[in-house]
């Protein structure tokens, strides 16, 4: 084959055209099957607020609700327990929640609306695991001198009855509190904390 | 009679000959077996590169048979899982031919890995041939991984938190990551579906092309041997290494037989003690996902237990995350790392054949740390080893240069 009469800086720009060209359809084929992926609308619809009747809990009782499809904790308090929590403000990495993700009216002391309630999502905010509640008295304290708390089976991460994470454990932030609201004084919503309801 | 038995070889070679000059059959025949020269020094360490290959046909032979039964959601899929054990005629031996499968695909994969720094394999001209396997090793990870969410019980749903949640820890783009992984904010039915289609098409399709590079790659350079002597640098007259053997049928014989043997251990744990004590099957997988509570003691399947150690040693999130990503990658830069001419470790100086043992000792102690309980001696144990895995790698330029190496001989020892 004779080359001689090739136009060779012709032949390089068609070439280089074809291969931008095709590389941006490529690319823009790919948008398609990336976004797929993300999550559905039907799936981004379930997260709608959930209402719980905690009328019954009693104090230094804890129950589990779903929202979003994650565990949401509803700590009532007593009022050792509320001291426990301010003695260790020392211990635990991120007192004031400074570089912790909670709603506005939980950036206090005890990472409530009110005292009494702690309400707040059990996921470990090292790697998603659920960590256990450990009272004060149990046998299976992870710690010595433990005052109760959550204690995460995975990678042993700590978090006192505020959520607060303790120093020297994987985990890099408190335990993260839900937008929530008291409709009435026994009635929680959870997911919503409009004040226009 | 004769007269008939010649009629049908004719036959025969007249087929042969017509496929010949439309596809070539002989010439990969010979190219692959026949004529594809092997040294003769092979030992009892090269059985498992095959064995593995054997393993990856039951993986699909048996993932095609589940898949006819299983459902992959939320809903249906630990059900389903209990349907093919209980109610499916054989249901229960092609599953635990499945998961045993699983596990003893690692084990031949490890024992393969440590052949190739044992006889120093990875070294050039070999190192695409060590990169293509450490490819498949990575593809292998994933596949279990994947495949490991599908029954839908307990250890499936928290491991699959886990490991999701090491690419959140990633900085900027970490939450965006794992949620498009998981298609959901949490791991749920879309997350299921979507590893199901991965484990049982994508992956399976990257492990198989994989392996025809891994062998292209093997066939180009051909094979080591436990003398780390290039047979290919001492050739006859007619062009063929005087210290090779063809493949074929030398070692598709010895492969039959290791196979014969291998399949008689494999079945015993698959008849015998398909749960291996909870290590092939952990014991919490029996009990359906729930969301709401993680079990109290959660472990990854023993093949992961080094690297999730290292995870738990570090005691920051994102320095964890990357100390695991590290120590399962640092594989591939071993060619470069290691600057002995020397590959064997026959003839290998102290330094290698030390730094070796203690790797292998470390390997094993993080893999049994990686299933214990969080305690601090378990955690300064933890960070102990990791610092001897992770020097294994990192000094090897110094303690490789300076070793004191014996001189190889020129022919592979009979």
């Amino acid at each position: 084959m004779d080359n001689s009469n090739v136009d060779k800086g012709r032949r390089r720009f068609l070439t280089a055209a074809a291969t931008v060209v095709g590389g941006a359809g490529a690319a823009a084929g790919a948008v398609p099957f990336i976004a797929t992926m993300t999550p559905s609308e039907k799936t981004k619809a379930i997260g709608a607020p959930v209402e719980v009747d905690i009328s019954k809990l009693q104090p230094g009782e804890r129950m589990i609700e779903k929202w979003q499809g994650k565990p949401v904790w509803i700590l009532r308090r007593t009022q050792e327990m509320l001291d426990d929590i301010a003695s260790q403000n020392e211990a635990v990495s991120d007192p004031a929640s400074e570089s912790s993700s909670q709603p506005a009216y939980a950036t206090n002391e005890f990472r409530a609306r009110e005292d009494e309630y702690l309400v707040v999502i059990g996921i470990c905010t090292h790697l998603g695991c659920s960590p256990s509640f450990v009272l004060k008295d149990g046998d299976n304290s992870p710690v010595v001198d433990w005052k109760g708390g959550f204690f995460c089976p995975c990678h042993g991460s700590r978090f006192d009855l505020a959520g607060r994470v303790f120093k020297g454990v994987p985990a890099p932030t408190n335990l993260v509190i839900p937008p929530y609201k008291f409709i009435s004084p026994g009635q929680l919503l959870i997911g919503d904390d409009s004040e226009a309801a | 009679m004769a007269n008939i038995e010649k009629n049908i070889i004719d036959g025969l070679t007249g087929l042969r000959d017509w496929v010949d000059d439309r596809f070539p059959l002989m010439q990969n025949w010979n190219e692959h077996l026949a004529k594809y020269y092997a040294p003769k020094n092979f030992n009892f360490w090269y059985y498992f590169g095959g064995f593995a290959l054997l393993i990856f046909a039951i993986q699909i032979l048996t993932g095609i048979w589940l898949t006819m039964n299983y459902k992959p959601s939320a809903a249906d899929a630990f059900a389903s899982v209990e349907y093919i054990m209980r109610d499916v005629s054989w249901g229960w031996l092609i599953r635990y031919m499945h998961s045993t499968g699983a596990s003893a695909f690692f084990i031949v994969i490890y024992l393969h890995m440590f052949r190739a720094l044992l006889y120093g394999s990875y070294k050039k001209p070999r190192e695409l041939l060590w990169l293509s396997g450490m490819g498949l090793y990575l593809v292998l990870m994933a596949e279990a991984f994947f495949g490991y969410l599908l029954p839908w019980g307990q250890m499936s749903y928290w491991g699959a938190q886990v490991i999701i949640s090491l690419f959140g820890a990633l900085p900027f783009i970490g939450d965006t990551l794992s949620l498009w992984i998981r298609g959901d904010f949490v791991v749920s039915d879309v997350t299921l579906n979507r590893f199901f289609s991965l484990h049982v098409i994508a992956f399976p399709l990257l492990i198989f092309g994989l392996i025809g590079a891994h062998i292209l790659a093997l066939h180009e350079v051909g094979s080591n041997n436990p003398d780390g002597v290039e047979i290919k640098k001492n050739k006859n007259a007619e062009g063929i290494p005087v210290d090779g053997i063809p493949f074929h049928p030398y070692y598709t014989v010895k492969d039959i037989f290791g196979a014969t043997v291998f399949l008689i251990f494999f079945f015993g744990v698959v008849f015998f003690m398909p749960e291996m004590n909870g290590y092939f099957l952990e014991h919490a997988n029996f009990i359906p996902a729930n969301p709401l509570k993680t079990p109290e003691h959660i472990a990854p399947v023993w093949y992961f237990t080094p690297f999730y150690a290292i995870l738990r040693a570090v005691p920051d999130q994102l320095g964890g995350v990357i100390a695991m990503g590290m120590a399962t990658n640092i594989f591939l830069l071993l060619p470069w790392l290691d600057r002995s001419p020397v590959k064997s470790s026959r003839y290998r100086g102290w330094n290698f054949r030390c730094a070796l043992t203690l790797f292998v000792i470390s390997f094993f102690i993080l893999g049994w740390l990686g299933m214990q309980p969080v305690t601090p001696l378990f955690t300064w144990m933890a960070r102990f080893f990791s610092l001897v895995y992770f020097a294994f790698f990192l000094l090897m330029p110094f303690y490789t240069a300076i070793d004191n190496d014996k001189s190889v001989p020129d022919r592979v020892r009979d």
